[in-house]
């Protein structure tokens, strides 16, 4: 067997493959659910309705998937120039604490002047963290898979410092958390008394924006050129070490978006457990939308929607809510696959 | 038509297919080669050579048709079995391990992995036997890495001799040859040929095929489209043959030449890995005026055009564009001096193969009106800019939006000349501007460089065939390891003369009449 090109994939196989990626998926999921002794139908349903099924587990859904999108937007646009920024996760954190140190009653601003203030704060402390493995890679050569991973345990621990020092709450029993963010400081909800806020339109409108990036602009051009033939864009006069570093900055302050969007909107105080992992899952988010900026808004929506879903099936039926983790790796690497047979079809001989 | 009916065939084709994908490279191909014969197999590039060469050597399977080889059936898909029939195969690129010796590399895979004692002595003494016996010199001990492209050479076709070859193929082995190691390279095959051993040689050059081979087979479009006796056919009618149509010879009219737009004067410029760098290299490049640049691959060409590209700056000498010395040096200082390149890999360097032929078409003026305005992009302009160049230039292409990748390498090529000329250079860097494009678009490219010298550009033309730069230059250098031979005016010199200074011969003088 061997590989070979498909000269022009037409739409039933960009759009037929990852279809069938996803139906791969669920069945697996399926015959899992069918080992664990249950009715894999009645398992698939409860996932469906736990993640979609009311009013509150659709918000949940789209909570959970308000900081995926942020990251999953970081990932797909550095992933876009061959940037492998894998620190979204300390970027995340950055962002975070950034708008805790300056939201907590550090700057007496109303809330018009304040969020915006926290906002850039955390896109600065995002784009900051990327910009030192950018400048390495850059300069030296250094492999930015390794210092963006690797900061992530520097800013966890370097957060946990602070949680347990200068930023522990004076009130908060001794639990390693930070002061709670003033009222001017919180993202507003989009409808009163429902768990949804700001930070959902945040995302949307960060996607919408990192799309005309993209499709519209000389920069998503130079970004496109330099992720695709790093040596024609050079030759061709792009400044590569230029497009590498704006790029560095602008997905590193989408991870940051998503620190602030999670404190601001959501948890009100910086806690060592802000984040179980949206800077890794927003990899899995930006793959599954084949780094389409729009699709990482679909890919986040399904992500959430599994996990969520997941966790209430586990309480409904006799299925750990690992199955969850499976769906998504198993997602990942049938996409993984799926992307790689729209470009090549597999022949015999 | 064997040339001695009485011959006995040692390999036969049968009706030989092969399909990639959409294309048929090999099309039902038949043949025999006779013992003591040499087939020339002509071909433009993509007709379909070396994928037959390489299922007859068992690299590939094809999907219909047999081989045999002395009478047996040969098992497709099997390079041991091929070498044990005796099927030797020199490849375009040589295949030989640096790090190892001459002797070591030649007996590379022949030696049974369980005997401790390696007939060393047996082998080297046949080696050195076999050398003298077709004129292969060249020393057994001397480190693969450390020989020259024509030693290389020799290595490869001595490997196949020592695994005892009856049938020699050899895929281009001329491209990398000065003239004067082509005629050496010819004079083992004859040998050869005296011994009994058969060979096919595949080229698309056609003085080469009429100067060695007895019959001539002509592939185009993956069919066998011609057979001739090459006594019995000439030049022209092979051309016609491969192309399929006249061809017409790019008509070259006197030069006029004006001022010097690019001066270097001494320049040096540090190697890269290893990579020849220049030394102390001289050169102008005069308006209306085609300066062409021969010499052996890998002598300093790549430093030259990368200098002059932008992307490399001189450690040394005077470098002046249009009477001024360059400032920073890079790729958009050199576009902005109205430098128009067209470089030697146009899949890695001068296209992006995912891009469409718009995005390709702006690649080098992407930032500039009316492509951007204040940092955003204007695909409306773009669109009508790429529209142009397809019509102007010929570019058969699905449309502007296609990727680039899907086009053949001349109308690639088309795209990245009308990119060029479109943008109306001062000065043409020209690297292998035909290298692998059939002969329609040959000539196009080349009656398009020419008509650039005729408007007043000056065209440094780089290549390393040189009936390409005696045909359209009007001044020529060698290039020897980074030193630049006299300007030789057009007509006054013959290709074995200018072989000698392609062997770096000569340069020594030269060096003294600088002093």
């Amino acid at each position: 067997m061997r590989l070979e090109p498909v000269a022009d994939p037409g739409w039933s196989r960009t759009l037929g493959l990852p279809a069938l990626a996803l139906g791969g998926t669920v069945a697996i999921a399926m015959a899992l659910a069918l080992v664990a002794g249950s009715n894999p139908l009645a398992v698939l349903g409860l996932i469906v309705k736990g993640a979609v099924g009311s009013k509150f587990a659709l918000l949940e859904t789209l909570n959970r998937a308000t900081p995926l999108i942020f990251t999953g937007l970081a990932v797909a646009v550095a992933f876009r120039a061959k940037l492998w920024n894998i620190g979204a996760e300390a970027q995340l954190y950055m962002g975070a604490l950034l708008a805790v140190v300056l939201g907590t009653g550090l700057l007496p601003l109303p809330a018009a002047l304040l969020l915006p203030i926290l906002m850039l704060a955390a896109i600065a402390g995002g784009a900051l963290m990327l910009l030192g493995p950018a400048f390495l890679k850059t300069r030296l050569g250094v492999d930015e898979v390794v210092t963006t991973l690797l900061l992530n345990f520097v800013m966890i621990l370097f957060v946990s410092m602070l949680l347990e020092g200068p930023l522990k709450d004076p009130m908060g029993m001794g639990w390693p958390k930070s002061e709670r963010l003033v009222a001017e400081a919180r993202l507003p909800r989009i409808v009163d008394g429902l768990r949804l806020h700001w930070g959902f339109g945040l995302a949307l409108i960060c996607a919408l924006l990192v799309w005309v990036m993209q499709t519209r602009t000389t920069l998503g051009y130079e970004i496109r050129a330099v992720g695709l033939n790093q040596r024609a864009a050079a030759f061709a006069g792009i400044p590569v070490t230029k497009v590498v570093i704006k790029t560095a900055l602008i997905s590193g302050g989408l991870a940051g978006l998503a620190g602030f969007s999670e404190v601001a909107g959501l948890k009100g105080s910086l806690t060592l457990d802000l984040s179980p992992g949206f800077g890794y899952t927003g990899i899995i988010v930006a793959m599954l939308a084949l780094l389409n900026p729009l699709g990482v808004v679909v890919s986040a929506l399904f992500v959430a929607g599994v996990f969520v879903g997941a966790d209430s099936m586990s309480r409904a039926a006799a299925v750990p809510t690992y199955i969850a983790d499976i769906l998504l790796a198993t997602a990942l690497l049938l996409m993984v696959l799926a992307i790689m047979l729209t470009r090549f079809r597999v022949v015999r001989g | 038509m064997p040339t001695d009916p009485g011959a006995r065939a040692v390999l036969r084709l049968r009706n030989i297919t092969k399909r990639f994908g959409p294309l048929t490279a090999n099309d039902a191909i038949t043949f025999d080669l006779h013992e003591g014969e040499v087939i020339a197999l002509l071909g433009e590039n993509g007709a379909g050579k070396t994928t037959l060469m390489n299922i007859l050597f068992g690299h590939y399977t094809a999907d219909a048709g047999d081989i045999e080889v002395f009478g047996h059936a040969l098992p497709p898909g099997n390079p041991r079995a091929a070498l044990e029939a005796g099927v030797g195969m020199v490849h375009q690129h040589f295949t030989l391990a640096d790090n190892l010796s001459v002797l070591d590399n030649i007996i590379l895979g022949t030696e049974p992995l369980w005997r401790l004692g390696t007939g060393r002595a047996a082998a080297r003494a046949r080696i050195e036997q076999l050398s003298r016996d077709f004129g292969l010199a060249v020393h057994p001990d001397a480190r693969a890495g450390a020989l020259s492209v024509g030693e290389r050479q020799r290595v490869e076709i001595l490997k196949a001799l020592y695994r005892d070859a009856r049938i020699l193929i050899l895929d281009e082995p001329t491209a990398v040859l000065t003239p004067q190691e082509t005629d050496d390279l010819f004079a083992t095959l004859r040998k050869a040929v005296a011994r009994g051993l058969s060979i096919i040689f595949i080229s698309h050059k056609m003085h080469e095929v009429l100067a060695i081979s007895s019959r001539v087979l002509v592939l185009r479009h993956g069919k066998l489209v011609g057979e001739a006796a090459t006594a019995d056919t000439d030049r022209h009618q092979l051309a016609h043959l491969m192309v399929g149509s006249e061809i017409v010879a790019p008509e070259v009219g006197g030069a006029a030449p004006g001022a010097v737009l690019m001066r270097l004067r001494e320049v040096s410029t540090t190697p890269v890995g290893n990579a020849v760098g220049l030394r102390s290299l001289s050169l102008d490049l005069r308006a209306g005026q085609i300066t062409g640049l021969a010499g052996v691959s890998g002598n300093g060409q790549a430093a030259l055009a990368d200098l002059i590209a932008g992307e490399t700056v001189p450690d040394s000498g005077v470098f002046e564009v249009a009477g001024e010395g360059v400032g920073a040096w890079t790729p958009r200082a050199a576009l902005d001096a109205r430098i128009g390149r067209i470089p030697e890999d146009r899949h890695r360097t001068g296209t992006i193969s995912d891009f469409t032929l718009s995005e390709n078409a702006v690649l080098e003026a992407y930032e500039k009106e009316p492509f951007s305005r204040r940092g955003w992009f204007d695909w409306t302009a773009v669109d009508r800019h790429t529209r142009a160049i397809i019509e102007r230039y010929d570019v058969r292409c699905p449309g502007p939006d296609a990727r680039i990748r899907l086009l053949s390498g001349g109308n690639m090529q088309k795209l990245i000349l009308g990119r060029a000329l479109e943008a109306e250079p001062k000065i043409i860097l020209a690297v292998q501007p035909v290298r692998g494009l059939d002969i329609g678009a040959v000539t196009y490219v080349q009656n398009r460089l020419i008509e650039a010298r005729d408007a007043g550009a000056a065209v440094l033309l780089i290549s390393e065939d040189l009936d390409e730069i005696l045909t359209l230059a009007d001044v020529i250098h060698v290039i020897s390891e980074g030193r630049l031979s006299p300007a030789f005016a057009r007509g006054t010199k013959t290709p074995a003369e200018l072989g000698v200074w392609m062997a770096g011969q000569g340069f020594d003088g030269e060096d003294s009449h600088a002093a």
